[in-house]
């Protein structure tokens, strides 16, 4: 091989740089996510097992059932009654969405888009930052109607 | 759906129903008038009913505004045209949406006669003042539009219209049960609905 002498340890120095993002983490595990759950309820909607198995698509039945079908109320496997709802039901006991969705969903690098549209209970920041006058000065600046 | 018009007539500039709809579903109040949201609004005669107007009409009639919303159509033509089904027919009659499935194609917004639907061309969120933490609100890229309350109604609510209206304007009720007060409303008074012609069969009757 030509310049094998450059080539080589050319190699092994790329391999090396691509490699960097192993060997600066190496032997150091990410934490384990500690969402924290509430002190005063002790029941969730199911076993605590089935919740982290299969909360999505719990949710999502959830909504199909309360949006198209109507369906408001949740019996759960002891028989107890359930109001679907994330905004609602879900956030009364868990209370932080920055406390408990999110550390393990960052964890995860899930990214669901619940939060685009329902409101977490902590959430008011970066809101009604836009003054607006209000509906009845808007409505009363307006032109009045034309007659024919 | 029976709206009082002569009833709103007498406590101009009421706007009770428009606030209270606004409040509850965090409606965002945006001033640009081509991003606007609305759910419930006031309309001038000609253009709530512009196949009734002419122009020897009373100027009494000019001079009204009438609240106009979501007519929750017999033949809804937003849901022959929504390709996701986010918006559908419920049993009842209400033409609700699926928020999660609507895809802002805004081809719903287009067979809509009324004008009942409005697309979030920002995020609502900046112009929501006095959020309702009980409701979601909406995200940029989807339509929107009155839902007849149905969380409301699911608890055995008034719409908040109805609820709001102190002067017992907005009346609602099943249309599909003979001797319900609404049809005792119909059958006793006169009453006209939008764009009837059109033949979606319109759910919201106003008393002139």
């Amino acid at each position: 091989m030509h310049d094998a002498g450059k080539v080589i340890p050319g190699i092994i120095a790329f391999v090396l740089f691509v490699t960097v993002p192993f060997w600066t983490n190496f032997g150091k595990a990410a934490p384990k996510p500690q969402p924290e759950l509430p002190k005063e309820y002790k029941k969730c909607v199911e076993s605590k097992e089935f919740m982290r198995r299969e909360h999505m698509k719990l949710l999502r039945k959830w909504r199909f059932d309360v949006v198209r079908n109507n369906m408001r109320v949740y019996i759960n496997s002891e028989g107890r009654l359930i109001n679907m709802s994330l905004q609602n039901e879900c956030m009364r006991c868990h209370t932080s969405k920055k406390k408990f969705c999110d550390v393990c969903h960052d964890y995860v690098a899930a990214h669901p888009y619940c939060w685009n549209c329902h409101i977490p209970p902590e959430e008011k920041k970066g809101w009604a930052t836009k003054e607006v006058k209000s509906l009845t000065e808007e409505a009363s600046s307006k032109q009045p109607a034309s007659h024919h | 759906m029976v709206i009082d018009t002569r009833v709103c007539k007498k406590h101009e500039p009421c706007e009770e129903c428009i606030k209270a709809c606004h409040h509850v579903h965090n409606v965002p109040l945006i001033p640009n008038k081509k991003h606007e949201i609305k759910w419930i609004w006031k309309e001038e005669f000609e253009h709530a009913f512009p196949d009734t107007a002419h122009e020897y009409l009373d100027e009494y009639l000019h001079e009204r505004e009438f609240i106009v919303l979501c007519n929750h159509c017999e033949h809804p033509p937003c849901v022959r045209v929504c390709p996701t089904q986010a918006t559908f027919k419920r049993e009842d009659g209400i033409v609700m949406m699926d928020m999660h499935r609507c895809i802002g194609c805004r081809f719903c917004m287009a067979a809509c006669p009324y004008g009942s639907r409005s697309f979030n061309w920002e995020d609502p969120r900046p112009y929501i003042k006095n959020p309702n933490p009980r409701y979601p609100t909406r995200m940029k890229g989807v339509v929107e539009k009155c839902t007849f309350c149905t969380e409301r109604l699911a608890e055995g609510k008034l719409p908040a219209c109805v609820e709001a209206c102190k002067h017992g304007a907005i009346m609602v009720g099943d249309l599909a049960d003979p001797h319900s007060e609404i049809n005792k409303v119909l059958r006793e008074h006169f009453t006209l609905r939008r764009k009837v012609h059109l033949g979606t069969g319109p759910s919201v009757f106003y008393i002139i």
